[in-house]
């Protein structure tokens, strides 16, 4: 060897440059969800404070959501879909184990052949991304990365299950994370719980349908009262070390945006982290339900656009869900 | 002791679910009588924990039909 290997020059900050988002055209009432479930709108609303939510069509794909998302998100970055180095896209219901929707996301933008994977960490999948999306543009070995948290959780939920239904929908986010002069992500505070596999699982894998069949494709369940439990002590902590990570405390925030679960663990966990009345608090699952990976930019994008949190301010992000598997970082907002 | 118990659970009660001290009483039932709901329950059992420092696993939480069975439990798991 003639010398030392060369390396890719490290970049020393990144940010969240900019955010799009794609909501399904039609709008699903509880009324409607209570067709299919021994359920009420009042009911549902105290549970979980949805009062309705977006299903994408029969023929959208994951694919098809994430693109509208992207392409919005390149947009606003004022950069062109050949710059982007690197798509990754957190997903739990894209249909194909393999080819991966990030590299059908990254063709059909028009990248430059860019690196492109899925990540599979469920409602935490969003902060999984922009983690390593901002080690990815730090360490150099891409400028710009594309983060989508896609999901259309519909093909995967039954309607019929009164645990299940009124909570989840679809919809996609997406932002751009790139190069920065001054720190914009904080240490990400993440980690995974496998003795709780159980509390957000599938009813059975598709091989066992495929071999044993049954009437029941595989679907989404989830055990609500240990999820809440789970989330409300754990993720507090999560949020405080991640708000410890930055070096800030919640009073310096001007929004926490955690992941849009259910109403009541987001009004627990303000409680528990003693987040001040001023700081802006998410709450956008009202109108659009649990979109998974798909909620923090879903919820960004819209309090952004409506100017109730400010461009540039500080927020705290939160992500957990199946694994469990949780994920929280402190960001500057695009 | 357990007056003790009872005044703590009623303050948790209370800031969990708004619901009045006083009516916090040993024969009632947390979702029957008191309009907890299952969600606050899981709220008032950390709260409990945390306070008197005791394990309350969620194969329990469904035993703790009244204020009595909780205040019974919280006692002997501190005694």
């Amino acid at each position: 060897m003639s010398g030392p290997l060369r390396v890719s020059p490290a970049v020393p900050y990144a940010r969240i440059m900019s955010v799009g988002s794609y909501r399904p055209e039609r709008i699903v009432t509880n009324a409607e969800v209570c067709e299919r479930i021994d359920s009420t709108d009042e009911w549902i609303r105290e549970r979980s404070g949805i009062v309705e939510r977006r299903y994408a069509t029969k023929d959208e794909t994951v694919c098809d959501m994430a693109i509208f998302a992207a392409e919005k998100a390149i947009a606003a970055a004022g950069i062109s879909a050949e710059d982007v180095g690197a798509v990754i896209i957190a997903t739990v219901t894209h249909p194909y184990p393999t080819p991966s929707a990030a590299a059908e996301v990254a063709y059909r933008l028009g990248t430059n052949r860019a690196a492109a994977f899925d990540i599979s960490a469920a409602c935490a999948g969003f902060c999984y991304g922009v983690a390593l999306a901002q080690d990815i543009v730090r360490g150099g070995s891409a400028r710009y990365v594309v983060v989508v948290g896609v999901e259309k959780l519909t093909d995967w939920i039954d309607l019929t299950d009164r645990s299940t239904a009124f909570i989840f929908a679809d919809g996609a986010g997406a932002v751009v994370i790139g190069p920065s002069d001054e720190p914009a992500i904080g240490p990400v505070v993440w980690g995974s719980d496998g003795e709780q596999l159980d509390a957000i699982t599938m009813t059975q894998s598709l091989i066992d349908f495929r071999d044993n069949g049954g009437e029941r494709f595989p679907t989404l369940s989830m055990q609500g009262q240990q999820v809440f439990r789970w989330a409300v002590a754990e993720i507090a902590k999560v949020s405080k070390a991640a708000l410890d990570a930055a070096g800030i405390t919640v009073d310096d925030l001007d929004a926490f945006l955690p992941h849009q679960a259910n109403m009541r663990i987001t009004d627990a966990m303000v409680r528990a982290i003693k987040v001040p009345d001023r700081v802006v608090v998410a709450r956008d699952i009202a109108t659009t339900g649990n979109t998974s990976a798909a909620s923090i930019p879903l919820a960004m994008d819209r309090m952004l656009a409506a100017g109730e949190i400010p461009h540039g301010g500080t927020a705290l992000l939160v992500g957990f869900g199946a694994g469990l598997a949780y994920a929280g970082q402190v960001v500057t907002l695009p | 002791m357990s007056a003790e118990i009872l005044t703590g659970l009623a303050e948790i009660v209370n800031e969990v679910a708004g619901v009045p001290v006083g009516d916090v009483q040993l024969d009632k039932a947390f979702i029957d009588d008191l309009d907890i709901d299952s969600l606050s329950m899981v709220e008032v059992v950390m709260a409990a924990e945390d306070k008197w420092g005791v394990k309350i696993p969620d194969s329990e939480v469904k035993n703790l039909r009244t204020v009595g069975d909780a205040v019974t439990f919280i006692e002997k798991a501190t005694a």
